[in-house]
């Protein structure tokens, strides 16, 4: 066996222990670290393949942001474990069933002779070749209008995210620095005129000053 | 390294219609709740604008641009002209409804014309990427528009049936195109076409990949067995969305199975047409024998959809021009059909009604005979029956079917159509003859009448001249394809 074989193995092994752990792991925050392993994983998978660039944005985009902040979601959460598991035993046997029948089709037919030509003999990378260089070049010129379009793509999630979790509650106080620099004297401080005037002490009732 | 700039013009509607749902997006956030009107203008005026953009193109071939990533030839200006107009329709007719269930927000408007955004890139597409980008901006924008009302646990439940569906459907679709790729070594539909039908490419790899497109594409579309969000979705999603979900998509819908099955997987079109004959029978005959026994009519309109989208893939699976031309001719007059149908149900609903079950519409007659008569039309356009449009499409979609030689299947069509007659039927039979339950006035804003009363028009004039817009799409259909 070729070293990068073996490598290929251990990774592939790794990435399908880490996503089994994350649908198995009682814990959610357990969940999501498995997650964080299936990713460094599938980074590495790709480091094989000679694609440094998507393997180096995986983890830092995936792994870097998008996990932690799926952490700090999962620990702010209070996720009512025994109700998620509720009724998975009952419907076992037929989503079991599914799933072994899928698996099994698609064993049948990817483990045909058909598949292992597949991505075999590729022509060598030419002296001096960097792949972030060629991605970004392909990605701003033959790629231009579905790299566009994925930034509509991003644009819709954003108004959409913000149209279904933005609530404008009556009565919440929040500062606006605007006005808070705008503010003119007149606005805070009121100089009132009046007369002096004298306390009446045996009225009030308060003791007299000994 | 020298590269040339694409050439922008022919995307010139969508850069158009882009740069004015931007403007839209911005314009409303210094707007105040009672200057919505404005938002409501300008998105009118945004989707006029890009349909004169569209119509003013000079005439010419098919152009390929962006890498031969996006073509523009006749049956996709054609098809985006409808899904505008469509959309434009939509905008009047949700005003009033929206504005008193406190939907009538800016994103509301720029959500929906960002999914308008998806269905003509999805129409235009060249090219895996492409086709699937399209998908994902029209469905984002659809799971978002599903869930706008975030008070009501019904539309937020279907939003989240929808969203898990249809991210369900796209890993299918993706995982089918992934397949394709690996057996064609390619991405653009003309350049699969060329490597499936040489004759190198596995038959094998290639038809895995196309049973995954296959499930995926029936998952957008909504035909058994893959139906299940449609009904959960046409009833627990605010009436307007319902509207909205069920008549443009659908067209761009069309497109996409004409433009991923009928260009570039063409070659595999006798492995194609057996899975569409399984999902043409199971939709005609599930869909049409399951309406039956609703009493909701939004759920029953959803079950019609799931057996006219039958008929659509009875069009589709003739593998032929003319099927193509049925079954864009079938999706437009569906639309129009889907218009007349949930423009009836937001004019009976107002501010705390909704005109859900079928018994809101008894005695609709002596309420309103104009309007009566609009639902007359549309129910028995829906049925297939003679003087309506409803009956033009149906034909020339079993013509087509039978032309490809497809005797029992046109049969069978038949029959089930008849079975469908009775709940259309049912409709009218309530209107006319029981006694009105609710006689509270019927309201609805002076242009949403006339758009409607125009809407139930055209079914009638359609019927009785189908010709210019059959010839229209066949001519489209006829300059576009191979």
């Amino acid at each position: 066996m070729e070293f990068s074989t073996f490598v290929f193995y251990a990774f592939a092994t790794l990435l399908l222990s880490g996503g089994i752990g994350v649908i198995l792991a009682r814990n959610p925050v357990h969940a999501a670290l498995f997650l964080v392993l299936a990713f460094f994983s599938g980074s590495g998978l790709w480091m094989l393949l000679e694609a440094e660039f998507l393997a180096i944005s995986l983890v830092l985009v995936y792994v870097g942001a998008v996990m932690v902040l799926f952490l700090f979601v999962v620990m702010m959460l209070d996720i009512n474990l025994d109700q998620l598991r509720e009724g998975f035993w009952k419907y076992f046997p037929l989503g079991g069933l599914v799933a072994l029948l899928m698996v099994g089709e698609l064993v049948l037919s990817v483990m045909t002779p058909r598949f292992s030509h597949l991505g075999r003999n590729l022509p060598p990378a030419p002296e001096g070749y960097s792949n972030t260089r060629e991605l970004g070049m392909q990605l701003y010129t033959t790629y231009v209008y579905p790299f566009e379009l994925a930034s509509v793509v991003l644009l819709v999630a954003i108004v959409a995210a913000i149209a279904l979790t933005l609530r404008r509650r009556k009565g919440t106080k929040y500062q606006n620095p605007a006005q808070q620099i705008r503010v003119r004297r007149e606005d805070r401080v009121r100089m009132v005129e009046m007369n002096a005037e004298k306390q009446d002490i045996a009225a009030t009732g308060q003791g007299e000053p000994s | 390294m020298m590269n040339a700039i694409p050439n922008i013009a022919p995307a010139l509607p969508e850069i158009i219609l882009l740069a004015l749902v931007s403007v839209v997006l911005v314009v409303d956030l210094f707007l105040d709740e009672a200057q919505r009107d404005l938002t409501y203008f300008l998105s009118q005026a945004t989707v006029l604008l890009t349909v004169l953009a569209l119509v003013s193109m000079p005439h010419s071939a098919p152009v390929y641009t962006f890498s031969n990533m996006f073509v523009d030839d006749t049956l996709g200006r054609t098809l985006k002209v409808l899904v505008l107009l469509t959309v434009s329709i939509i905008f009047a007719y949700t005003r009033a409804y929206s504005a008193q269930r406190e939907m009538y927000k800016g994103e509301y408007f720029s959500l929906m014309l960002f999914a308008t955004l998806g269905m003509m890139v999805l129409i235009s597409a060249n090219h895996f990427l492409t086709l699937y980008l399209g998908l994902e901006l029209l469905a984002l924008g659809q799971y978002a528009l599903v869930a706008l009302q975030r008070d009501s646990a019904r539309s937020t439940e279907a939003a989240m049936k929808y969203f898990v569906l249809g991210a369900l459907a796209s890993g299918l679709l993706l995982y089918g195109m992934s397949m394709m790729y690996g057996a064609t070594g390619a991405l653009g539909l003309q350049q699969v076409a060329t490597a499936l039908s040489t004759g190198t490419v596995d038959h094998q790899v290639a038809t895995i990949g196309l049973v995954f497109i296959v499930a995926g594409l029936a998952f957008k579309l909504g035909v058994v067995p893959f139906h299940m969000w449609i009904p959960d979705v046409y009833e627990g999603a605010p009436t307007s969305m319902t509207l909205f979900i069920g008549t443009a998509p659908k067209i761009a819908g069309v497109a996409f199975f004409i433009r991923l099955l009928g260009e570039g997987l063409a070659p595999l079109a006798s492995d194609w047409q057996q899975m569409l004959i399984v999902l043409a029978v199971l939709s005609l005959a599930l869909g049409n024998i399951t309406a039956i026994a609703q009493t909701n009519i939004k759920r029953m309109l959803a079950y019609s959809t799931i057996s006219h989208m039958g008929f659509v893939l009875l069009g589709i699976l003739a593998a032929s021009q003319q099927g193509y031309a049925a079954a864009s001719f079938y999706i437009a007059t569906y639309s129009l059909m889907g218009l007349g149908a949930f423009g009836m149900i937001l004019l009976l609903s107002r501010a705390g009604f909704e005109a859900e079950t079928i018994d809101d519409f008894k005695g609709l007659s002596k309420r309103s005979p104009w309007f009566a008569f609009v639902m007359l039309m549309v129910m028995i356009s829906m049925a297939g029956i003679p003087p309506s449009v409803g009956f033009f499409a149906k034909l020339s979609v079993l013509r087509a079917a039978l032309s490809a030689g497809y005797i029992w299947l046109v049969v069978f069509a038949v029959l089930l159509s008849l079975v469908g007659a009775f709940y259309y039927l049912r409709i009218v039979k309530v209107m006319y003859m029981d006694e009105p339950e609710d006689t509270h006035p019927i309201e609805g804003e002076f242009d949403m009448r006339v758009l409607l009363s125009l809407n139930g028009i055209a079914i009638l004039a359609l019927g009785v001249f189908p010709q210019p817009l059959l010839a229209l799409l066949n001519h489209a259909v006829v300059q576009s394809l191979r």
